[in-house]
């Protein structure tokens, strides 16, 4: 691992290291952004607003085979921290790829969920389940891009021996998109009444 | 390179993990609205907590990051709790229908 | 990708190089002091562009239909526009950068003993961002039907449906400009919290660390766990206006009230976001000028953790009209009335450490006492406003808005001033004029009671906020009440014109003032042990710390300050 930056960055009062308590307090931020939509998304599902009982009209079974998608990209993107632990990059370089093949499987199930709504009417605007829907699985998505684009970049750079411990930070960060759909699953898929 | 630490066995927390997804997943079949809740919402905790706990290695976590998640949901809790009683629950609203009526309001009260 | 990676490990280097051209020393800086002037000059040029919009509507208002002087005519949307925007900007672009990001900047490196940010690259990337939020924020009111014009807390519907708001494009970049300094915040305040974690010097105790870096730190936290539901509910609003779902809408099924609740759970608590780094900045100040120790330590942070925990859960009280549900109102009323326990409890500590102190009146130490003074009075009328009874008849009267002010104005202006006076010859090594400084503070701070305190009995008298005109009311159209009103437009201007001295002053005093020592103001504190101004890197050899930053005035030293960094057995 090459040292660069300021000695600030490799100072570690707390005895974490420093790349980690970020991440961890990007998490912290995270949770609430994420958990003041599903707390709004409850009040009103609680309350009885018409038009949430269409949670009977998602596709359970995409949301079962999404959610197996992720618990797998999860594994992978464990299994290539465990290897850039042991210092073997080429099996790291390999299971980061195969999390990101994890995530372009799960946007194409997005993507055809979303098409077939949309082919048979419920858009955005229709009420206020289907807001809440696209607005919470389309700023899950963007996580999901998110996580893609900066995992594939960290594979080039590990692959040159830089950074090591970035696996792992994106790691947690791949994680916790993994645990929103957990808790998004039930909401959106399964609690149909 | 971060401290070294033993790796839980991460295959067999996935396919814990799997077998709570099944369960979850056939849940609704038994159609029963109160079970169904249970075991949507309670697998997904504890699933949730399966990741955390392992595969984000909150296992191996100093105390304050613990801290710091806990502080998030009490937050949440919170939000939620003093929002409830406008946004989820409608005897708020008649308030002022009844306000003629004391033996009205000392009811809601 | 691999070239963009090649491009940051090149940027990485760069950082070793001690001469940087210009380019990457000013416009892509990764120092943290340049950043933190960045942020200043930014807040500082946003606070011009806030001044004269308060000068605009307040001219509107004291002389209704004349033409306004460098202005012209304010119209009724073009009034709704001015005073949004005037409230926007101050909290949004000149309380939050100057305070929170350029002292926060400036300062928690320098005071904990360490050469820059942790990430400096990430400090970077949030000024950036928060500098696109300025420009959307700018441009937003030169779109068709002007800026936006439904108060700085945006209610729907009126902020939701172009119809109602008649401001269609206004109205979605304000949010977009509001969302956009949120995300930079919160990648700016990860990186702050982060540092002042784990970068302290050795031998830096959590007890150790000045009182102005923990409570940037604790403002850091508050905001980032308040703002995560106000960004999803802006997400929610920008949606409603561009798409047409109706999430805040009650004829598609939403509830206004629910933006109100996630607008003030993130809105009371930045109350505090913007309060919290002021009253660290005081700390630092008074207990130098007055050479003395602080007045409890400890407990000076233990009531800033009670008010910051107690701060999530007031912010009802600014709804008890809207329709809550009555028996949440008691709730809030309590809990209201609660805060004000540990915060006048740090008034009296900070009170506590003046007393017997050998007070120097130097302009810092006057910003500072004034603070005190002006916050007082706004922190007590605050006290009538939670009660739910008074407020009915209180609510979004003059009254609120001149509290209001005696809170905000004290924290932004007085504190943002009290900062620049007392780290001026630290950022640009230079003195700044004593005789100028005291003018621009009476000149500001009496003309500043003279606009609010009239308003506290406008409000009184019934005089309702957010009114264009109120000679369309006969019950406030009387001589009396406007000749109230002249006055604080009166004292308004001239404040204004006061300003002007500072800017003077800031600006001869930066190139042609007499040179700065080390440690002109014989303080504790780490930044004062290097060269004024610091030079890129910081600290020569980083430092360790041996004892707290308080230490003024110990009996049996020949000198009567105690620097952290001098061994013990030096003395």
């Amino acid at each position: 691992m090459s040292m660069h930056g300021p000695v600030a960055t490799h100072r570690s009062a707390t005895g974490v290291p420093t790349g980690r308590l970020a991440v961890w307090w990007l998490m912290a931020s995270e949770i609430f952004i994420f958990g003041g939509l599903v707390a709004c998304f409850i009040l009103f599902k609680l309350n009885g607003t018409p038009g949430f009982e269409d949670a009977s009209l998602t596709s359970l079974t995409a949301g079962a085979v999404n959610t197996f998608v992720l618990l797998t990209s999860s594994l992978s993107v464990v299994m290539a921290h465990a290897a850039i632990e042991k210092g073997d990059r080429d099996k790291s370089f390999l299971y980061i790829w195969y999390t990101i093949g994890g995530g372009f499987v799960f946007l194409g199930i997005k993507a055809y969920e979303y098409t077939g709504k949309i082919i048979h009417g419920h858009v955005i605007t229709e009420n206020l389940f289907w807001s809440f829907y696209y607005t919470m699985t389309g700023l899950h998505a963007l996580h999901v891009i998110g996580g893609m684009v900066i995992m594939a970049l960290i594979s080039f750079d590990i692959r040159k021996g830089h950074n090591y411990q970035r696996v792992e930070l994106i790691g947690i960060y791949w994680h916790f998109v993994d645990l929103i759909w957990i808790f998004l699953f039930p909401l959106l898929y399964i609690a149909n009444f | 390179m971060s401290e070294a630490y033993a790796h839980p066995n991460y295959v067999k927390i996935w396919i814990w993990l799997l077998v709570l997804l099944g369960l979850s997943v056939s849940g609704p079949m038994l159609e029963i609205p109160t079970l169904t809740i249970i075991t949507a919402f309670g697998i997904a905790v504890v699933k949730a907590f399966l990741v955390a706990a392992n595969f984000m290695h909150l296992k191996f976590e100093k105390k304050i990051i613990w801290f710091l998640l806990i502080m998030c949901f009490c937050m949440l809790g919170v939000f939620f709790f003093g929002v409830a009683p406008d946004i989820m629950m409608t005897e708020g609203d008649q308030w002022i229908d009844c306000i003629a009526d004391k033996s009205c309001v000392e009811q809601r009260l | 990708m691999s070239q963009a990676t090649a491009a940051i490990q090149t940027d990485t280097h760069a950082e070793h190089h001690e001469e940087l051209n210009f380019l990457h020393k000013y416009i892509l800086p990764v120092d943290h002091k340049v950043i933190a002037m960045q942020y200043i000059f930014t807040g500082l040029i946003m606070a011009i562009i806030g001044g004269y919009f308060a000068y605009a509507f307040r001219m509107q208002l004291a002389f209704p239909g004349e033409l306004v002087p460098f202005y012209g005519l304010v119209g009724p949307g073009e009034y709704n526009m001015l005073v949004t925007n005037h409230g926007t900007i101050m909290i949004f672009w000149v309380a939050m950068p100057v305070l929170i990001a350029g002292f926060g900047n400036f300062l928690i490196p320098l005071m904990i003993g360490c050469d820059d940010m942790v990430f400096p690259r990430l400090n970077r990337l949030s000024y950036q961002i928060f500098l696109v939020s300025a420009l959307v924020l700018i441009a937003s009111f030169f779109v068709t039907g002007g800026g936006f014009g439904g108060a700085w807390t945006a209610y729907p519907p009126l902020s939701s449906v172009a119809e109602y708001s008649l401001t269609d494009w206004g109205a979605s970049l304000w949010i977009l400009a509001v969302a956009l300094e949120f995300v930079s915040f919160l990648l700016g305040g990860i990186n702050f919290v982060t540092t002042a974690m784990n970068a302290r010097a050795p031998g830096m105790k959590m007890w150790d660390i000045p009182i102005a870096v923990w409570f940037i730190v604790i403002a850091v936290i508050l905001f980032m766990a308040s703002v995560g539901p106000l960004i999803a509910g802006s997400v929610m609003l920008f949606m409603d206006q561009r798409i047409g779902t109706s999430f805040f809408l009650p004829s598609g099924g939403g509830d206004p009230l629910l933006w109100q609740h996630l607008f003030w759970f993130f809105g009371h608590p930045e109350v505090y976001v913007v309060l919290l780094p002021t009253l660290g900045i005081v700390a630092d100040i008074i207990t130098v000028f007055s050479r003395k120790k602080l007045f409890g330590y400890k407990t000076v942070i233990y009531t800033a953790f009670a008010t910051g925990g107690l701060s999530f859960v007031v912010w009802a009280h600014h709804q008890f009209i809207a329709g809550i549900d009555p028996r949440m109102a008691n709730v809030f009323v309590v809990t209201t009335v609660l805060i004000s326990i540990p915060l006048a409890e740090m008034m009296f500590s900070y009170i506590a450490t003046l007393y017997g102190g050998s007070i120097e009146l130097k302009t810092p130490m006057l910003w500072a006492l004034s603070f005190i003074a002006a916050f007082l009075i706004g922190g007590v009328t605050g006290i009538y406003l939670g009660a739910s009874a008074v407020d009915v008849y209180l609510h979004d009267s003059y009254f609120v808005l001149a509290h209001f002010h005696y809170t905000f104005f004290p924290i932004t202006i007085i504190g943002m001033f009290a900062a620049l006076t007392f780290w001026f010859p630290k950022m640009f090594g230079r003195m700044m004029n004593e005789t100028l400084g005291k003018i621009h503070f009476w000149g500001t701070f009496i003309p500043f009671n003279c606009i609010f305190l009239p308003l506290f009995f406008l409000g009184l008298a019934g005089q309702h906020r957010r009114i264009y005109n109120y000679n369309h009311f006969p019950d406030l159209a009387t001589q009396e009440l406007q000749n109230i009103r002249i006055f604080a437009t009166v004292s308004l201007v001239v404040m204004l014109c006061f300003q002007l001295v500072f800017v003077y002053n800031f600006f001869v005093s930066m190139f042609k003032g007499e040179k700065a020592p080390e440690n002109p103001w014989n303080a504790n504190t780490l930044e004062w042990s290097i060269p004024s101004p610091p030079p890129h890197g910081n600290f020569k050899t980083l430092p360790t710390v041996y004892r707290g930053p308080y230490e003024y005035s110990v009996p049996g030293r020949e000198m009567d300050y105690w620097p952290q960094h001098v061994p013990p057995e030096e003395s």
